[in-house]
């Protein structure tokens, strides 16, 4: 059996209104005008904070793969699942708020030429593929074993595939888009930012309890059912 | 018995199994002089320019890729069509060494397929420089070593021989990368890229496969 009363829903539900209200007020009230691109630059404060939880999902995913293999806690295959659906839905609206803002601020949808675009489309593809793993093996110790081994090799594609892309762009891409890494922002911008990262991670947050949640009740009603037959 | 010479006994099993039944190499040699084939109708005819050089390059990669990929997606049918991965996860030996004999027999598949292929490169399109013979030779290693994980992988579940080249694309992306830069002649940081993405992820693969073949 798995456990029900760890999980605090209804407190995670609250803080996460609040806290994404609280950043869309800020977003649109408070935080000023950007100089350059004017209205379009908000989208920035939806495609950061989205980027940056997908990426904490895959962490926190690969934290509990890294659990399930050192100190076989039974619970954590169903929680590093969890955890990477919520990155690969986190992930493709990355990718769709990604192109958008691209199209409207550089005129392409898509980039080559930007790192963290590339290295994101590769470990896309990587998480896409889990499921595949997942879903065409039995379910049993070797699925979640295998799944973890998968989840952990996540972690370290990503900054090997980071450094292989940023050694090849003076050879591959001669001229660089200068999209500017260290962000210019006043006080208020980041504010907002901050304010909408935390809204977004507790999104997750609830998100993956949520998710969590359901697929526990599924696993123990199974048990139950099994138990009775 | 040592843990060499437990790797030893099973690769010798592979080999020896390949030379009876000449399925894997043959397949591959002849699938990389097709692909070789097919890249001569893609390219654009005309005078070589440095572009079109670093593009054929670029297409030498994608069927070395592709070419591992045919060889390891026969890598475990044996062991499936037989049953003998259970015996294998049974034996006396440390489970990891299953997977470095298996990366050695795939690596002298691959081997071998490049050494045909790698010439015939260089007769069909350009000359190959020592660059990308010591990038080939680092790439294989990584390959052999990601390659043959992803492959015990795929081969427990229901859709095998679809499901790895999904696996096992996405991780190789890294090897691609080094490899085009080295051999289109950016110096020597991709080689030693190369030789890190061996490193880590042969250490890596080393250490997890146990997890993949065990049943508890």
């Amino acid at each position: 059996m798995l456990p029900m009363k760890a999980l605090r829903l209804p407190q995670f539900v609250g803080l996460t209104i609040l806290a994404l209200a609280a950043s869309i007020a800020l977003i649109f009230f408070y935080a000023p005008l950007d100089a350059n691109q004017g209205l379009s630059q908000k989208i920035f404060y939806f495609h950061v904070p989205i980027a940056l939880t997908s990426y904490v999902c895959f962490g926190w995913g690969a934290w509990k793969a890294l659990l399930l293999l050192w100190k076989r806690t039974p619970s954590a295959d169903l929680e590093s699942y969890v955890a990477i659906h919520q990155g690969v839905i986190f992930g493709s609206l990355t990718l769709i708020t990604g192109s958008i803002w691209a199209k409207i601020s550089w005129g392409v949808w898509w980039a080559w030429s930007d790192d963290q675009l590339v290295v994101f489309l590769v470990l896309f593809l990587f998480y896409c593929a889990y499921f595949m793993l997942r879903y065409s093996v039995d379910p049993g110790p070797a699925r979640s074993n295998m799944c973890a081994v998968y989840a952990l090799f996540g972690v370290v594609l990503v900054p090997v595939s980071f450094f292989a892309i940023r050694i090849s762009k003076p050879f591959i891409h001669p001229q660089v888009f200068s999209v500017s890494h260290g962000y210019q922002m006043t006080n208020a911008m980041f504010l907002a930012f901050c304010v909408s990262l935390l809204g977004m991670v507790l999104l997750f947050a609830t998100l993956y309890q949520l998710e969590l949640a359901g697929k526990r009740l599924d696993a123990n009603l199974r048990e139950l059912r099994e138990l009775l037959a | 018995m040592s843990y060499f010479s437990d790797v030893g006994a099973l690769a010798r099993k592979d080999l020896l199994l390949e030379l009876r039944a000449k399925e894997t190499v043959p397949s591959m040699l002849i699938f990389v002089l097709a692909a070789l084939t097919i890249f001569h109708f893609v390219t654009p005819v005309g005078a070589a320019t440095q572009d079109q050089r670093v593009a054929t390059l670029g297409l030498l990669w994608t069927a070395l890729v592709f070419t591992a990929l045919l060889g390891l997606t026969r890598a475990f049918v044996p062991e499936r069509e037989q049953g003998l991965m259970d015996a294998l996860v049974l034996a006396p030996c440390d489970r990891s060494a299953i997977w470095v004999a298996k990366s050695l027999a795939v690596l002298a598949f691959l081997g071998l397929a490049e050494v045909i292929a790698l010439p015939a490169f260089s007769v069909f399109f350009a000359g190959v420089g020592w660059q990308t013979i010591a990038a080939v030779a680092l790439a294989d290693i990584g390959i052999c070593a990601v390659g043959t994980l992803a492959g015990a992988m795929a081969v427990a579940g229901r859709a095998r021989e679809l499901i790895l080249p999904l696996l096992f694309l996405p991780l190789v992306i890294p090897v691609v990368i080094g490899g085009v830069g080295a051999s289109a002649g950016a110096g020597n940081r991709y080689l030693g890229f190369l030789a890190l993405y061996d490193a880590i992820f042969s250490l890596l693969a080393w250490a997890t496969f146990e997890y993949v073949v065990a049943e508890t």
